[in-house]
């Protein structure tokens, strides 16, 4: 990168030489970053990569261990994200800081220290609103809206603080492709009228439409920068991977077994009051085929997949049915006897005990189908054999089968627990977000895993909100909206747009009343 | 005769309550932020004889209230020390801290066993004292309790219209967004848990110098505990705890008033004494029951650490 | 700018897990120097009587286990609901409970004809003391399943209730007629007494018995799957329901476990030193063993440790009364300061502190 110094006042924010060092970890090494005025400039990099922790330092949430940030032709140091606000500068997070159980003004009120008077904030709410076509009501309570309205909150109390530098983590993971189309004219917007945004994203199609320039990073370093349109994805992913995308080996399904999973009917309310609860759910999947669900998150997913695992109890035994048997009301293990695996979402804290060894966090889910428990005692021998084999084959990189599961990285303990699951050889099983959060090598692994199960025989539900993923590795794709699924269709016969469609609820022959509710929720 | 009978019971309804409110109003603040300080018996206990002591060799029982509340906020630094900053269970944390107070108390207190304080005048409140029915009951109190009504007022006030309170009910939902959104949420907690320190030794403080005036071991009596189970009772809503505190005065008083009220009784007084507690856990079961109205109001963080990662 | 920072241990420190209540238990008595100096007593002689006279000679020892065999009891089956974040702190409770129901077989089976038969007699007391304590703590795990009722606040509200049960049965129903009026009921038969296992000592049988059923808790907790089910359920709550464990079984397991042996730790109070139900039978012991649990870190092995530590400290607080006039409270403020003491050094087991702004190794 050439420097050059006749334009150094255009920019509104520069790093020099940032770089953060954890306890064993380096996750900035000499960042340097440089954004003008009224630019879209992209950070890429994969997970881990360290876009994140460079962005809670322009944030003001950590402090750099070393180098300068230069805002605006002066240095500076952020040591509050309350300063960095004043300075101009404004965040919406990926995972948002917004408190459910307050309303829309109340949370946009926490971010602007000035704020006194409720009423007039609400209508300051709504004008910028509708400005930005960033449509949200000022005195709903947050526990009730969509991920979408959520994020637009968020957006919001950014706007409010007229910021000349608008950082954004992710945001279209949360937004179907048409939601994400509106969200780009809005950025494109508000840089038109001056301000900065710094887009953070793995998704190499959205920057090379949305973003004047990229700076793409890799183990912490910058490997490159460039203006992303004159790239491909190829050399984009060159740059941030440092090799071409791996592709995976997907044969077309050769021979579809008997049904393993049907769901006949179930609807279930959520115990959570902000839960979504499930409605009449139909689907049916058969051996040696890979079924996914699409939708925004937090339509009924997770309860889903809670309800498929056994975790939440269901009164009536009929609506699921696995490998034939009636299996409502069985509990998690008692279905895991029956052939069923499960990869849960959260894989700290629920797929695993975080301070227990891997070693014992075999026995969590292998007690009956790997001999781990004989007569009542735990064979932590066996348990350690199999914690040794699960690391050896699913390459898991960790201090020994003794480590605690908290000690390792979110991509290798993910794959220790798909590795867990898929030496059961079971015959059905269910991943929720297979590859959240993890490196672009460990995802490809895991979705040959997956894949390679299939070819085996096993009937596979993958519930993912990565639509690129879900058509990598998917044969039939149903998409989840409002609680309600969507009638499966083969992968190949969906577009991009119309999964976008139906991810607002509207497929057809969807009960028209919800559909528009939904539609209602997730447009925009 | 009925209504002299009404207006004791009255009198004597409010005053079993104020310290529960007093306390329970300190531990619902303390909550809000996301804190739960099991240790409110420890603090009432501390915050009792300290009172009691300052209180005696001051001459004033108003310099030992207010010993007796900076002792419960040591008490209560000493969990948030603890808890927050040493990030031990919070659970733990409050128990150690009711254990250790009690035994504390025990021990600095046995020298004041045979020491007996002057009774402080109760304040007549001009005009409305002479109310019929309720001018005795309610307005000849000692000034804590009126005390206790300014600080429901007040409490209301800072956690729905105050800015401040809107921060502390956001940092004990979800601290970590209050943090990512730069609020400094273990300086809150703090500040939460000090201030449930202050008022749990200010109602330790009623109960040894204003309302008895006598120092005994074990003169808390479980207050500490019921009033944490107010504070579950009331969904963590400041006027629930009011009604639920004197509801509890009641049930303390009721034994009093029914051996001295000419009804034959054939309880045994050991049974009456029980029932306090007992319409504790029966109270605890209707209110816990209906997890909805918990979920909306429980402050959604109670109990978890929270540790911002610099 | 910081200089005393904490900073999170990749995995926690294996030595320090058994380090920090060696850590918790020095502060401890140091601390206990510094109270003494500071009531102007010698800390040296204080420390002498408070920490050494217990340990002096054989009979001091015996005291000092029969003390501690009630701690263990109550401790263990406290682990055993802690283990899964089941927090029964109602064990005075259900030490109490246990005293009753081992007293009415004491009181009543004379008339049946058990007076001759004490194998019989101490079998039965045994299994009404444990099968009692387990009742008196089924109330909590039943409101807890059943309606959500937190386990805390109602095991500890039936503490004071038990209190007032026991006397009303001293001073009323059980209270010795040849009593003076003491609330007491009459001393039990030979027969309703744990016969001693050291000549010319009050130890008697219920410490073999205590040491067993730690040794089966040892094996429980740390080897069976149902141990480990518990352990899940207190390591993360939704790993359990992923895995498929119930809830409600374990907040039964725990606090039927904590309630029968604080049942049993009661049926042994009444049956051993004392004698006889009285109105103050249980003596905190129950409140105690919370702090014997956490010290001892859950394990059964490190229960044995704690239980004997915190017996010294119910001796010494005798000592301290007898000795150097001080209140024998100062017992209990060792207690609590032992616990705090343990909470404050457990943070080395999960982090350290680094000295300095730079993290580079």
């Amino acid at each position: 990168m050439v420097r050059n110094d006749a334009d150094a006042p255009a920019l509104r924010l520069e790093l020099r030489g940032i770089s953060k060092i954890y306890p064993g970890v380096v996750a900035n090494d000499h960042v340097d970053l440089r954004v003008a005025a009224g630019e879209i400039h992209a950070v890429i990099g994969e997970n881990g990569a360290g876009k994140s922790t460079l962005m809670k330092i322009i944030y003001g949430v950590t402090p750099p261990s070393d180098g300068e940030i230069i805002w605006e032709g002066h240095p500076i140091e952020v040591d509050s994200p309350a300063e960095a606000r004043a300075l101009g500068i404004g965040m919406v997070f990926q995972h948002f800081s917004l408190f459910e159980t307050l309303t829309v003004t109340e949370n946009v009120a926490l971010a602007l220290p000035e704020a006194r008077d409720m009423p007039a904030l609400a209508a300051r709410i709504a004008e910028v609103s509708q400005r930005y076509g960033l449509p949200v009501d000022p005195r709903a309570h947050v526990h009730a809206l969509s991920v979408g309205e959520r994020q637009r909150v968020e957006i919001i109390r950014c706007l409010l603080q007229n910021p000349r530098l608008l950082i954004m983590d992710e945001p279209t993971s949360v937004l179907t492709p048409q939601a994400a189309q509106k969200l780009f004219e809005t950025l494109r917007q508000l840089a038109a009228e001056g301000c900065s945004i710094l887009y953070i994203s793995h998704k190499l199609d959205e920057i090379r439409e949305l973003c004047h320039h990229a700076t793409v990073m890799r183990g912490g370093r910058v490997s490159g920068v460039c203006i992303p349109r004159e790239e491909s994805n190829h050399t984009l992913a060159a740059m941030m991977i440092g090799r071409d995308l791996p592709v995976g080996d997907h044969p077309p399904v050769e021979q579809i077994g008997e049904v393993r999973l049907r769901l006949d009917g179930l609807s279930l309310a959520a115990d959570d009051p902000f839960g979504t609860d499930l409605r009449d759910i139909h689907l049916d999947i058969r051996g040696g085929e890979i079924v996914g669900i699409a939708g925004v998150s937090g339509n009924g997913q997770r309860e889903l997949q809670q309800a498929l695992s056994g975790e939440t109890p269901i009164d009536d035994k009929s609506p699921v049915q696995i490998l034939g048997v009636e299996a409502g009301r069985l509990n998690a293990a008692a279905r895991r006897r029956l052939g069923m695996a499960c990869v849960p979402e959260d894989r700290l804290g629920c797929g695993a005990v975080p301070a227990m060894s891997l070693s014992e966090n075999a026995v969590l889910t292998g007690a009956d189908t790997l001999g781990l428990v004989r007569k009542g005692f735990v064979s932590k021998r066996r348990a350690t054999e199999f914690a040794d084999q699960c690391i050896a084959s699913y390459d898991v990189k960790c201090s020994g089968p003794e480590a605690a599961a908290k000690s390792l990285s979110g991509g290798n303990l993910q794959k220790y627990i798909v590795g867990r699951e898929i030496l059961q050889e079971p015959k059905l099983l269910v991943v929720a977000q297979p590859t959240w959060g993890v490196d672009v090598g460990a995802a490809a692994f895991l979705r040959q895993a997956i894949i390679d199960l299939r070819n085996r025989g096993s009937a596979i539900l993958v519930i993912s909100e990565e639509l690129d993923e879900l058509f990598e590795l998917c044969d039939r794709i149903a998409v989840m909206a409002e609680g309600r699924i969507s009638p499966a269709r083969p992968a190949t016969e969906f577009s991009m747009e119309e999964i976008g469609v139906w991810m607002a609820g509207l497929w057809p022959g969807a009960d028209t009343s919800a559909a528009r509710a939904a539609s209602e929720k997730a447009a925009a | 005769m009925e209504q002299d009978l009404f207006s004791a019971i009255l009198f004597a309804t409010v005053v079993a309550g104020t310290p529960l409110i007093i306390v329970a109003l300190g531990e619902l603040v303390t909550e809000r932020a996301g804190v739960l300080n099991l240790g409110a018996e420890g603090m009432m206990a501390i915050g009792a004889i300290v009172a009691f002591a300052v209180a005696h060799h001051a001459g004033n029982p108003w310099i030992g209230a207010a010993a007796g509340m900076m002792a419960g906020m040591a008490m209560s630094w000493l969990f948030a020390f603890l808890s927050l900053t040493l990030m031990a269970n919070q659970v733990a944390s409050g128990l150690a801290l009711a254990i250790f107070g009690v035994g504390l108390a025990a021990f600095v207190g046995k020298p004041y066993e045979a020491v007996s304080l002057p009774a402080v005048p109760p304040l007549a409140l001009p005009g409305l004292s002479s109310l019929p029915l309720v001018g005795h009951g309610l307005f000849q109190q000692q000034p804590i309790v009126y005390l206790s009504w300014l600080l429901f007022a007040a409490i209301t006030y800072f956690l729905y219209r105050s800015r401040a309170g809107l921060v502390l009910r956001a940092v004990g939902e979800s601290p970590a967004s209050a943090h990512a959104i730069g609020y400094p949420v273990i300086r809150i907690r703090y500040l939460a848990t000090l201030f449930g320190g202050a008022l749990a030794g200010l109602g330790g403080a009623f109960l040894s110098v204003f309302h008895t005036p006598l120092w005994v071991d074990g003169m808390i009596a479980g207050r500490g505990w019921i009033a944490l189970a107010l504070v579950v009772f009331a969904t963590w809503r400041p006027w629930r705890v009011m009604i639920g505190a004197y509801l509890f005065g009641g049930v303390m008083v009721s034994q009093l008033f029914l051996q001295g009220s000419g009804i034959q009784v054939n309880v045994p007084q050991q049974f009456l004494s029980a029932l306090p507690y007992l319409a504790t856990v029966v109270v605890l079961v209707l209110i816990s029951r209906n997890a909805l109205s918990i979920r909306l109001n429980f402050p959604a963080s109670l109990g978890q650490p929270f540790r911002p990662d610099t | 700018m910081k200089w005393i920072r904490i900073e999170a241990r990749q995995e926690p420190d294996p030595l320090m897990r058994f380090g920090s209540p060696v850590l918790a238990v020095t502060l401890t008595v140091l601390a206990g120097l510094l109270v003494f100096a500071v009531l102007g007593k010698d800390p040296v002689e204080g420390f002498k009587v408070f920490f050494l006279n217990p340990l002096r000679d054989t009979y001091a020892l015996s005291e000092l286990f029969l003390k501690a065999t009630p701690l263990m009891l109550c401790a263990l089956g406290l682990a055993v609901g802690f283990q899964a974040n089941v927090w029964n702190i109602g064990a005075e409770g259900q030490f109490i409970f246990g005293a009753i129901g081992a007293t009415g077989v004491a009181l009543y089976g004379g008339e049946l004809g058990l007076a001759n038969s004490p194998t019989l007699m101490l079998g039965l007391m045994m299994l009404a003391g444990a099968i009692s304590g387990a009742l008196y703590a089924a109330i909590p795990a039943w409101l807890r399943t059943h309606f959500h009722a937190s386990e805390i606040l109602v095991s500890l509200m039936l503490v004071y209730v038990a209190n007032l049960f026991c006397s009303w049965l001293v001073f009323g129903p059980w209270m010795d007629p040849d009593g003076q009026n003491f609330p007491q009921t009459r001393s039990f038969d030979d027969a309703a007494l744990l016969p001693t296992i050291l000549e010319g000592t009050r130890l008697n049988l219920a410490l073999p018995l205590a040491l067993g059923l730690l040794l089966i808790g040892h094996v429980y907790l740390n080897h069976s799957y149902a141990g480990f089910k518990m352990r899940v359920a207190g390591g993360a709550e939704f790993a359990a329901r992923y895995a498929g464990y119930s809830s409600r079984r374990m907040v039964w397991i725990g606090l039927l476990a904590g309630g029968a042996t604080a049942g049993l730790a009661g049926m042994a109070e009444v049956a051993g030193p004392v004698g006889q139900l009285t109105d103050k039978i249980a003596a905190g012991y129950g409140f105690a063993a919370i702090i014997v649990a956490f010290v001892g870190r859950l394990n059964p092995f490190g229960i044995f440790l704690a239980s004997v530590v915190m017996a010294l400290f119910y001796i010494g607080g005798e000592q301290a009364q007898q000795y150097l006039s001080l209140p024998s409270a100062i017992a209990k403020v060792f207690q609590g300061l032992l616990l705090f003491f343990l909470l404050a050094t457990d943070l080395f087991v999960n982090y350290r502190l680094r000295l300095g702004r730079s993290a580079h190794h």
